[in-house]
């Protein structure tokens, strides 16, 4: 019995590994047309594909689900209003679970079958291994959620990856931002930062902030790190409380954040906070009375022109949930390929041919400024493909996260 | 006893199995050259071939040396980022290329060294703790070291970028055939047998006279050297490393891969090497349910078969030939006077490249 079943489980492996190569052969027939654009076209003629890769399970699912909802909510609006020039835009979605292994082979499968552009990765570090895949096939591709500097050129050669775009901010402008903001509107003249040493992009914004103080004179009085997982930051905010700073800077995810908050207050710091877009969410973190009066930047902001409301209302209709700033991102980032992929098709075109790649990496850069888009007003991209758009100012005002101003 | 003779000759013998794994190559890498395989089914058969060398690797440790180290990931850690900046320095120069894995491994074995001989001395739970610290040491001193150091060095948390991608299908298999074909050999030999008698009882083997704390890390060198020449395998292959990439976790999968295939077996670790990397990606249509339909996988196989698929059972392509000239022999001259075959058979024996 034992030897049975010890057999059988072998080749259901087996047969798994098998259905693995497999694939290509049983339902790659049916699609295979499909699958190979560059030979025939005859299928892709009817569709266009679109791939939307990034972390869709694991730790940081919330910003992956947001942006496959944020666009899929897009192209599902195009498709239900006649699609691109007739044809219907086809969604590949694949999880990369936050890894680079499985970015780069689930990006390689979407080449395989077919696609045009991409929309993604999520994490920077993810985003990166794909565009070392994605810049040689001149794919283009439009993350809505990589900050790192790095995502769209090479920082040792300063080449541009011209085919690499985002809509969100990169994190040294985030950290501009804050700092920016903390002189002039908040008027501190000193300030401490609180980071998460293993997490690359509370460095990233971190740096920033800390070079621009020095260049506003605003005196950095303590910078202190905690290691992924933390959850007790007494001992830091011990000593930043002891050197009382009017600003206290946290570039970390929310959940952190919000244990920060509260146990800085337990420790006797009254100083304002102010942290960069992963303090987005975090009034369910933390009390109202200890968020009262955080400041944070943000690229996107609830409600606040009509054609907002109307994608919040249409996220929350169809998905139940309310928007994230990623969905919003990835919902403009949708806009602006689908309205580069409508001019490579009405210049007549064949769809995925290397031309057409072209076309749309062009028509991303240079025809896109018109758009309504919803965190921005149209998009226009600086001479390392970054948006160049302003940053909304999110206060915490009785437990709310609430629009400020445009800064 | 006729039957412990070996009618294939020992050098032909390693002649089948070399032909025949640089037939599979050949072929493989035409296949691929030529786009037969499209991109991506060649990309996840070179992760295969990393996540093999890790799991056999990783099995002298367990499966051989009966140990259980958990810090698998911070070796193959330290390979990657040797290799990495050594490949960057060379500005991605192919000729450098060998030399930055073997430096790999050997950096990784040197690290091996360092914490084999206390935590050797630990048994059980207690080395399981130690080289799990060391693991996460590893990861955190790789996230930190640039602000003690104060230069740019590894890169902290955003990673190393920009990695020359100079591994190709046909390095990694010639890798993974010189690793099985060395780890093969090595417990074949006096010292893998002496690895073997510390597995099945320490103290009658020191009572032989072994010296087991040598022999002990000896084992946990060359496992580590080889998790050290995967590791720069997986950096030329993906082009970017960020510490977070060598976690705790990573060294539970590759355990898994060992545990899965049977401890002690090579075959195992091979076939459940392949059919987890592969697996995953062969899911990706159900893409809800994969991680389901995986932790099930392993779940149902540790419940009906603890020893693992294979158990400590290896195949072998000229046992097999043996058998079946054998059989074929006393069919022709006394009929069924040949015994089926004997039980200390089950040894280590075998050259891997036919197994793909």
């Amino acid at each position: 019995m034992k030897k049975f079943l010890s057999i059988a489980l072998i080749l259901v492996l087996i047969i798994g590994c098998f259905a693995a190569c497999g694939d290509k052969n049983t339902t790659g027939d049916p699609d295979s047309e499909e699958s190979k654009p560059p030979v025939d076209d005859t299928a892709s003629d009817e569709t266009i594909k679109v791939a939307i890769i990034g972390c869709h399970t694991g730790q940081n699912a919330q910003y992956g689900l947001g942006v496959l909802n944020g666009a899929q909510l897009y192209i599902d609006q195009i498709n239900a209003s006649g699609g691109i020039n007739g044809k219907q835009i086809k969604v590949i979605a694949y999880d990369n679970k936050s890894d680079n292994q499985e970015a780069i082979n689930a990006f390689n499968r979407a080449v395989d079958e077919g696609i045009t552009a991409l929309i993604g990765d999520v994490i920077s570090a993810n985003t990166i291994a794909v565009v070392g895949e994605a810049y040689p096939l001149n794919m283009p591709m439009i993350t809505p959620s990589a900050t790192a500097a790095a995502v769209t050129y090479d920082d040792e050669t300063d080449t541009v990856y011209s085919n690499v775009f985002r809509t969100c901010f990169i994190d040294p402008f985030q950290g501009e931002k804050m700092a920016n903001y903390a002189n002039e509107k908040l008027g501190a003249k000193t300030a401490a930062i609180i980071y998460e040493t293993g997490n690359d992009y509370a460095v990233g914004v971190k740096d920033a902030f800390i070079e621009t103080c020095k260049k506003l004179g605003i005196e950095i009085v303590d910078e202190e790190g905690y290691a992924t997982g933390d959850v007790d930051f007494m001992s830091q905010l011990t000593t930043i409380n002891s050197k009382n700073p009017d600003v206290v800077f946290c570039p970390n995810y929310y959940q952190d954040n919000g244990l920060i908050i509260t146990q800085a207050r337990k420790a006797g710091i009254k100083a304002t906070f102010i942290g960069s877009d992963g303090m987005n969410g975090v009034k369910g973190y933390a009390s109202a009375a200890d968020l009262e009066g955080t400041v944070y930047c943000s690229g996107y902001a609830p409600g606040v022109t009509e054609a907002v409301k109307a994608f919040d209302e249409a996220y929350a209709a169809k998905f139940k949930t309310e928007p994230n700033m990623f969905a919003a991102t990835a919902y403009d980032a949708a806009m602006v390929l689908c309205n580069a992929l409508q001019i490579a098709e009405e210049a007549g075109l064949k769809t995925g041919s290397d031309e057409y790649k072209q076309a749309v990496i062009d028509a991303i850069r240079d025809k896109s400024a018109d758009l309504e888009c919803i965190t921005s007003s149209g998009y226009t991209f600086d001479e390392r493909n970054n948006p160049v758009k302003n940053a909304f100012i999110m206060k915490l005002v009785g437990g709310d996260e609430v629009y400020v101003e445009t800064y | 006893m006729k039957n412990n003779e070996k009618i294939i000759p020992m050098p032909l013998r390693y002649l089948i199995n070399i032909v025949l794994f640089v037939v599979f190559l050949l072929v493989m890498n035409n296949l691929i050259v030529s786009g037969t395989i499209p991109k991506y089914y060649a990309g996840v058969i070179s992760f295969i071939g990393v996540n093999i060398i890790l799991a056999v690797s990783l099995n002298i440790a367990t499966g051989y040396l009966g140990q259980l180290p958990l810090g698998h990931a911070g070796f193959m850690a330290i390979g990657a980022y040797t290799s990495a900046l050594i490949m960057k320095a060379a500005s991605g120069s192919a000729t450098i290329f060998p030399f930055a894995l073997i430096a790999g491994g050997l950096i990784a074995a040197l690290f091996g060294l360092i914490i084999g001989i206390p935590a050797l001395r630990l048994k059980g739970d207690y080395l399981a703790i130690l080289t799990l610290g060391f693991g996460e040491i590893i990861r955190v001193i790789l996230l930190n070291i640039d602000n003690v150091l104060g230069f740019t060095l590894t890169n902290g948390a955003a990673g190393l970028q920009k990695i020359p991608k100079t591994t190709n299908f046909l390095i990694t298999f010639i890798m993974v055939g010189i690793t099985c074909y060395v780890i093969h050999t090595m417990m074949k030999s006096r010292h893998g047998r002496a690895i073997l008698s510390i597995r099945e009882n320490e103290i009658a083997s020191e009572s032989c006279g072994i010296n087991t704390t040598y022999y002990k890390t000896l084992g946990f060198v060359v496992s580590a050297f080889f998790a050290g020449i995967a590791g720069g395998l997986y950096a030329g292959n993906i082009g970017i490393l960020s510490p977070s990439a060598f976690n705790f976790m990573k060294s539970i999968e590759i355990l898994v891969m060992v545990v899965l295939g049977g401890m002690g077996s090579m075959f195992g670790s091979v076939l459940s090497a392949t059919v987890l990397t592969a697996l995953p990606e062969a899911l990706r249509r159900f893409e809800d349910y994969r991680m389901v339909v995986y932790s099930l996988v392993l779940v149902i196989v540790m419940i009906f078969k603890p020893s693992g698929l294979m158990g400590t059972y290896d195949f072998s392509l000229n046992g097999l030939l043996d058998k079946l000239i054998l059989k074929f022999r006393g069919n022709h001259t006394e009929k069924g006077a040949m015994p089926q075959e004997k039980k200390g058979e089950a040894a280590v024996r075998k050259k891997e490249g036919k197994l793909k």
